[in-house]
């Protein structure tokens, strides 16, 4: 136990002085941010290594996204998997062969490359997917936030998790239903194959080398740390915030609780929707199977392994938590429980990964990297005052 | 902890849309409950000029929501008592019919044992199935919830979401990923009598039969019992219990214990009413059973029972008539209704959660 307290005071002065010193903070963002970018240079361009890498940085989009949601605005969202699924099945409608009978069965080609372009169905560009994308979750993430308007705390858990149920429910059941011969999705049989992403003035990507996927991601979990570190600040980013720590204090001070609240729905949507969409091109299918309410678990951990409302923090608990589950258990445990005990240690992963969130959540339960306001709150007791002004007056 | 939002209605403005406002906020749920009661027994009527098919729907719903009703107790116990969703509930309900299962074959229980025999045997078995998931929960509890009850609270929700993968990762080493036949020993489709054109088989007098008691034993010991009162009284404000010389940690674990108790009885009657388990069922459970535990109001006994019942109905009159693969579509679409309509569910009071 006495090691572990070391490791944890090391841990906070380590990253005190980041929370200190905003130049150290610059040099040491730009050099992770370096070394991020030059990682594939060292692996094979098909290594397992840099698909996890690859699938991390996308989680990384959904997690920020996610963020916007339960670490800025503090509204629980259980159902975030319901964006992924709708992100993805963008990707499936606007870029696969899905919809054979588009444009007479010649189908629609639009800013796609000439080897795609006999194909049959919808072939969209991925920017132009991407933006669909991310406008169709932003609608449904006000959508699925309009019931919850009216309740708090674990009611909106609650009503996400239903509404996630009941896309994954479409997705999974859409193949019964028809408009006309089109289904509205290829049920657990997946959509699939779906277009490689073909960026402008780029080859279209193979699926043999990986490394400009790496980049795209890289890219996009770049674009949306940005876009997160500006909004944070932000007029709207403030007033998250302020609903987060007192919903009656802030709409007193005029926060308009409705349309901040939609705003947040809406944009973490639209991140889910994006890394939807690039995860639907990347993994070559659209299957319902990837839509289950575990992963919207799967990716609430990773908010609040990294910390609530830290950018930074939920940035790494994403990378951390998707190389537990699809490099260090399936390839590095494995491997020594195989040569040691002559063991499959893939059976236990579930465990391994339930194992390690409970003991993440005991030794810090405030997360990798807490955010400066909320750590502020937990050791100073900054806002129990507040609570306890409520209780009486209530 | 924190306080309403403040209604926005301008003083003095009369709205036309009022009394259809309080007439929903009364009734609105009733309504959308019977939407699919009445459209089947419309569309009975016209084809068999009887209800028997919408009756033994509502018998069968009845039944299998006695068992969402013990599982939603648990979620509703520990939710009114310490706030959190206790997501590795389902999975300890899970357990418990596993438990049960391996009881069959430790006592020897098969399809050819006599009445006597079966009795005795079901009994150890439910026994010894409840006891095993109220220390399981209990020790939950202990490891994972009590050392973060000063934790921000969304701590303990991950504890908890940790526990359930390890829950659900045992039982699929325990029986493998597929489903598992159950000898089924109670023969539970057999018919007993009929009452009406409805067949009452023997595992529905099973369900009801253990369930019911249980429930009104369960009503009884929270009402009067000087535990129970203690367990009301955390619910209502711990910090107040404690300086009342409650002891709050010993509170908590009996909600838990009790919890527990009432997921292995519903393990056993699942395993011998559907005559088949698997590692993942607790997950299904788990989200129906909570869904029972919201509809009826949550931290409310009598709304879990009612809730469970509920959403056996409309989950069997759905699984027969329009797809058990739409189901728990249906069964969410109705949470999210009743969100809408009435937060605080059927029999619950207006909290600060949902007001």
């Amino acid at each position: 136990m006495n090691a572990l307290r070391n490791v944890r005071r090391w841990w906070s002065a380590f990253t005190q002085r980041f929370y200190e010193n905003p130049n150290l903070r610059y040099v040491a963002t730009a050099l992770v941010l370096g070394l991020v970018a030059i990682v594939p240079f060292f692996y094979d361009p098909a290594s397992g290594f840099i698909d996890a890498s690859t699938t991390a940085l996308a989680y990384v989009v959904m997690a920020l996204g996610l963020n916007i949601v339960v670490g800025f605005a503090g509204l629980l969202d259980l159902g975030y998997v319901a964006f992924y699924a709708l992100g993805a099945l963008t990707m499936g409608w606007l870029g696969s062969a899905f919809a054979y009978g588009a444009g007479n069965g010649k189908g629609i080609h639009i800013g796609v490359s000439s080897a795609i372009s006999h194909i049959p169905g919808i072939h969209a560009n991925f920017l132009i997917v991407l933006v669909a994308a991310a406008i169709v979750c932003a609608v449904a993430g006000m959508l699925i936030g309009l019931p919850t308007l009216r309740l708090r705390g674990d009611y909106i858990a609650i009503v996400t998790l239903a509404f996630g149920e009941i896309v994954y429910r479409f997705a999974l059941n859409g193949d019964q239903i028809k408009f006309g011969n089109q289904a509205l999705t290829n049920g657990s049989q997946g959509i699939t194959p779906v277009d490689k992403l073909d960026l402008p003035f780029l080859a279209p990507f193979q699926s043999l080398n990986l490394r400009p996927w790496y980049w795209t991601a890289l890219a996009m979990a770049m674009l949306t740390l940005l876009v997160n570190a500006r909004l944070r600040e932000s007029r709207l980013g403030r007033a998250w915030i302020a609903i987060r720590e007192d919903e009656v204090a802030a709409a007193s001070m005029g926060v308009p609780l409705v349309k901040t609240k939609l705003m947040a729905y809406a944009t973490g949507a639209a991140f889910g929707g994006m890394a939807g969409a690039f995860l639907g091109s990347y993994l070559n299918t659209v299957n319902a199977d990837q839509f289950q309410f575990a992963f919207s678990i799967f990716v609430l951990s990773m908010v609040i392994l990294g910390g609530l409302g830290s950018i930074w923090g939920v940035a790494l608990g994403a990378v951390v938590l998707t190389f537990v589950n699809r490099y260090l258990i399936p390839n590095v445990l494995n491997d020594k429980a195989q040569s040691w005990f002559n063991f499959d240690l893939t059976q236990l992963s579930f465990s391994i990964f339930g194992f390690l969130l409970v003991i993440m959540m005991l030794i810090r339960p405030e997360g990798l990297l807490p955010e400066r306001r909320r750590k502020m709150e937990l050791t100073e007791g900054v806002g129990v005052g507040e609570t306890e002004l409520i209780e009486v007056r209530a | 902890m924190e306080a309403s939002t403040p209604r926005v209605t301008a003083p003095g403005t009369v709205s036309l849309w009022a009394p259809v406002r309080s007439f929903l906020a009364k009734y609105g749920l009733i309504l959308v409950l019977l939407v699919l009661p009445i459209r089947y027994g419309i569309q009975d009527l016209q084809t068999d000029h009887n209800l028997t098919r919408l009756g033994t729907n509502i018998k069968d719903g009845l039944s299998n929501g006695s068992i969402w009703a013990l599982v939603a107790l648990g979620y509703t116990l520990v939710y009114g008592i310490i706030e959190l969703i206790n997501f590795a509930h389902g999975d300890v309900f899970m357990l418990g019919s596993f438990i049960a299962v391996g009881m069959y074959a430790t006592l020897g229980l098969t399809t050819s044992t006599g009445v006597g025999g079966l009795f005795f045997g079901l009994l150890a078995a439910l026994i010894i199935a409840a006891l095993g998931c109220a220390v399981l929960n209990m020790l939950i509890e202990r490891v994972a919830y009590r050392p973060l009850r000063s934790a921000p609270k969304l701590a303990p929700l991950i504890t908890a979401v940790g526990f359930s993968f390890i829950l659900e990762n045992v039982g699929l080493l325990w029986n493998g990923g597929q489903q598992q036949s159950v000898p089924d020993l109670i023969e539970s489709q057999k018919e007993l009598f009929s009452l009406f054109g409805i067949t009452i088989t023997h595992g529905d007098v099973l369900a009801i039969g253990v369930a019911i008691p249980l429930l009104i034993f369960l009503a009884g010991f929270v009402q009067g019992s000087r535990l129970g009162r203690a367990m009301r009284a955390t619910a209502q404000e711990p910090e107040a219990a404690r300086l009342m010389g409650i002891n709050v940690d010993t509170t908590i674990s009996a909600t838990f214990v009790i919890g527990g108790l009432m997921a292995g009885a519903a393990g056993l009657i699942y395993a011998l009413y559907q005559t088949q388990i698997w590692y993942f069922q607790g997950f299904t459970a788990g989200l129906i059973a909570f869904t029972a535990a919201v509809m009826g109001g949550i931290g409310n006994l009598k709304g879990a029972v009612l809730g469970g019942l509920i959403i056996g109905i409309i989950q069997q009159i759905s699984d027969n008539r329009i797809g058990t693969e739409w189901t728990p579509a249906i069964v969410f679409g109705y949470l999210v209704l009743i969100m809408v309509f009435r937060p605080q569910g059927l029999l619950g009071e207006e909290t600060r959660e949902a007001g």
